[in-house]
Order: C-alpha cells, then sequence, then structure tokens
C-alpha cells in the first residue's frame, strides 16, 4: 500500500509573504521526499466510544442553551483520490461565534462572547463517509495582518483519515462571501479553483423549513493505493 | 480525445491559525464541558510495554523565537514495533502558552521493517500553512542503515532529526522552521 504523492500545487506553498506570520514560520530548504514507511501508513483510529451525544451539535453542546446566531447545518462526505468514501475519519470543527468572537484569551475582538457558545465539535464518518454538523454561522472578523485584513466567514475542519500521512487541517468558507478573495490567508493559495474546492454551496435539499440553512463541504484525503502488483518481487 | 482522469484532488490544506486549540484541545485553553478530557492526552496507558521515555521540545521560527501556540502531534508502533489498537501510539500536544515547550511521555518505539526506531511528527500552527511532517529519531541507536537517513545528499542534517540524550530516559528535540540548523521536513 502507498499513498499518492501529495501535488502541492494545489496547496498552499509554505512562504506566502501576503500572510504575515508565515514569513518566519516557513521552511526554506526543499521538503525530502522519500518512500512512507509503516509509521506514515498506519494511524490511529477512534471508535464512536470515543463522542458524547452532543459533540456534533455546535449551537447546544457549550451550556446546552442554545447559542445566538442564525442556524446552519454544515454537512458533506470525506472520499479519497479516487472518490472512495473514508469511513471512521474524525472529523473536528472550530469556529468563532456569530459575531466573530473566539473563545480565547488571545482574541481581543470587540464582538461579545456568548455564554452558550464554545466554538468545537466533532464527529466520525458513516460508512460512505458522511457527516454532518449543526452550529451558528460564524461572523467575519478583523484580525492584524495588512491595515485592514477581515477573515470571511469560516470554520476550521480538521481530519483524520486511516493514513497518518493523510492528515489534513483546513478551513471552509461559505458561498457568496465578498470577503473570500480578498482573504490573505485563502489567497495563500494561488490556483483559483483549488480556492473554489474550500468555498461550500448553500444545499437547500438539507436545509430544514422553519428551522435552518444548510451548506455542503465535501473533503478529499489524499489517495491510498493498492493493486496486485505491487510489492511483488520481479519474477516472482 | 481520451477518457478524463477522473481522480479528485485533495481538499487544500488552510492553516491551523491561532485557535487551533479550541478544536483540537478545547480543555486546555478553559473550554470545558464539550469533551470530557482533550484527546490523546497520552500515547499509551501506563502499563503499556516498553522502555519510558520522556522527551521535551520546542518549535522555533526563522528569528529563533519559541512559537508559543503550536499543536505537535506524534505517532508511533510500540516497543514491539506494532501498531495501535485504535489510537494508542497517537499524541497530540499543544505546547505551553507560556514557555513554548512541549513534553511527551511515551515509550519508545521499536524498528518497523529496515528503519531505525522513530516517531513522526506533524506540526501546525499560525503561520504553517500546510501542516509539516519530520521524524524524531533518538541519540544512542544505530541509524546507520536507515532506509530514509542513508539517501540524504545532505548528510550533515541528519542531527536535526535526531533526539539528543540528556538523561536516563530523557530527550530533548528542538524542531527549527527555518533557517540555520532547519529541521528536515518531509514530503512522502
Amino acid at each position: 500500500m502507498t499513498l499518492l504523492p501529495r501535488k502541492r500545487d494545489g496547496h498552499p506553498p509554505a512562504h506566502t509573504p501576503g500572510y504575515k506570520s508565515s514569513v518566519a514560520r516557513s521552511p526554506s530548504r526543499a521538503l525530502i521526499s522519500g518512500p512512507a514507511s509503516p509509521t506514515e501508513l498506519s494511524g490511529p483510529t477512534f471508535g464512536h466510544e470515543l463522542l458524547g451525544k452532543l459533540d456534533n451539535n455546535l449551537v447546544v453542546n457549550f451550556t446546552g442553551q442554545p447559542a445566538i446566531g442564525e442556524r446552519i447545518i454544515v454537512h458533506g462526505r470525506v472520499l479519497d483520490e479516487m472518490g472512495r468514501p473514508v469511513p471512521g475519519a474524525l472529523v473536528e470543527v472550530w469556529q468563532a461565534n456569530a459575531g466573530g468572537r473566539y473563545r480565547h484569551k488571545k482574541d481581543g475582538y470587540l464582538a461579545p462572547l456568548d455564554p452558550n457558545f464554545g466554538g468545537c465539535g466533532r464527529t466520525i464518518t458513516a460508512d460512505d463517509g458522511s457527516y454532518e454538523f449543526l452550529t451558528v454561522r460564524p461572523g467575519a472578523y478583523p484580525w492584524p495582518n495588512g491595515p485592514n485584513d477581515w477573515r470571511p466567514m469560516h470554520i476550521h475542519f480538521s481530519l483524520f483519515g486511516p493514513s497518518f500521512g493523510q492528515r489534513l487541517i483546513t478551513q471552509m468558507y461559505f458561498e457568496g462571501d465578498p470577503l473570500i478573495p480578498r482573504c490573505p490567508i485563502i489567497r495563500t493559495i494561488a490556483d483559483p479553483s483549488a480556492i473554489e474546492r474550500l468555498v461550500a454551496p448553500l444545499d437547500m435539499n438539507r436545509a430544514m423549513p422553519m428551522d435552518c440553512l444548510a451548506y455542503k463541504f465535501d473533503i478529499v484525503l489524499r489517495g491510498r493505493r493498492q493493486t496486485m502488483f505491487e510489492n511483488q518481487m520481479e519474477g516472482m | 480525445m481520451v477518457q478524463p482522469l477522473d481522480y479528485l484532488p485533495e481538499t487544500p490544506s488552510q492553516t491551523a491559525g491561532p485557535y487551533v486549540h479550541i478544536g483540537c484541545t478545547p480543555n486546555f485553553v478553559g473550554i470545558h464541558g464539550i469533551y470530557a478530557e482533550d484527546l490523546a492526552l497520552k500515547p499509551f496507558p501506563a502499563d503499556a510495554p516498553g522502555e519510558r521515555i520522556t522527551v521535551t521540545g520546542s518549535v522555533i521560527d526563522g528569528t529563533g523565537t519559541v512559537l508559543r501556540d503550536v499543536l505537535v502531534e506524534t505517532w508511533q508502533p510500540g516497543a514491539d514495533g506494532r501498531f495501535g489498537p485504535g489510537a494508542q501510539g497517537f499524541c497530540r500536544m499543544p505546547s505551553s502558552l507560556e514557555t513554548g515547550e512541549w513534553v511527551l511521555e511515551t515509550v519508545k518505539p521499536g524498528a518497523v521493517g529496515p528503519n531505525a526506531p522513530y516517531i513522526a511528527l506533524w506540526i501546525v500552527a499560525r503561520g504553517i500553512n500546510i501542516g509539516l511532517q519530520t521524524r524524531m529519531y533518538f541519540e544512542g541507536d544505530d541509524l546507520s542503515s536507515d532506509p530514509l537517513l542513508t539517501r540524504l545528499e545532505h548528510q550533515n542534517r541528519i542531527p536535526t532529526l535526531v533526539a539528543k540524550k540528556t538523561g536516563d530516559g530523557t530527550y530533548r528535540f528542538d524542531i527549527r522552521l527555518q533557517g540555520e540548523g532547519e529541521t528536515i521536513f518531509l514530503d512522502m
């Protein structure tokens, strides 16, 4: 079994001066490639016993009382590059509250904390790779980078596939947000089609009438390949 | 014309940002009551067989500043060179918000195949656009036939992948993101 090589041109490079924090935190030497060993090909697995009943419901999972904001479902499937579902994948999310404020001592933004919003959730994908969260739409917020930079509405996603070498953290954006093309973090990605793959469309098929809207965000992890010709000695 | 190669492209990475703890280690930043405890506080139960070791480290940027908002994840086999079960062998370590140090209390991994014993690391933080993969080998082990290390062009960089022994069962492993002594990062 091997992992498909990572196609780096679909990812942001390490050094992206428009996102100032990357300047001193980016390796300057070339990455070293080599065959992955069983350590990179294997990975931790997580069972459903890990999950609490409300772990994927950010609206109520902090205090039991509902958070303030526009209720939304965020759902989708985790697939690999072959298009196969990835079941059993741990999906963790975190986000700002409806006003654009994180529950973190380093966030001093003017918008108030919501006493009923913690800001994190997690779930494990089903056999078809599907997952869903109920949450509130996160607010946009300003951040210290350029003189007037704002983050578009976004939800952070952390993903585990079956291989540690598939580990991925990314961010989901919302269809129609005018801050997307202005965001220096999004602009770390050079390929416009790659940016589009981070923007979740409004999904009225999943919206619940008189309750909440829905957004669909599919996530693709590196492919794992196994063929009958692999690991076979020539002539054997 | 040919058939389209209809593979799906991997979802692009984005930085974990300054608030990665909220999602990955919420109890560590005072968000209690959602998860009973943070994920993978320790890689192995206390009675796991093998030599117990403690590795202390930090992650340092290109100006020499220690990162205090970094999250380091490790994955390794047990002392017998086998993986799991479940999430055993996985550890998630937020660096200290005050000092930037992280501490890994684990068992020394066994060798897997022809590789010298090592622990795989994955590093994310604000300013890191895509998680950094690296490895930690151990001072005192025979590294002379490790398949990755032997094929490195710049053999003088190998020490960046080797935890230094500081005492009986204790090691130090600093990760330098950029510049002099830059750690070897992997694409595998």
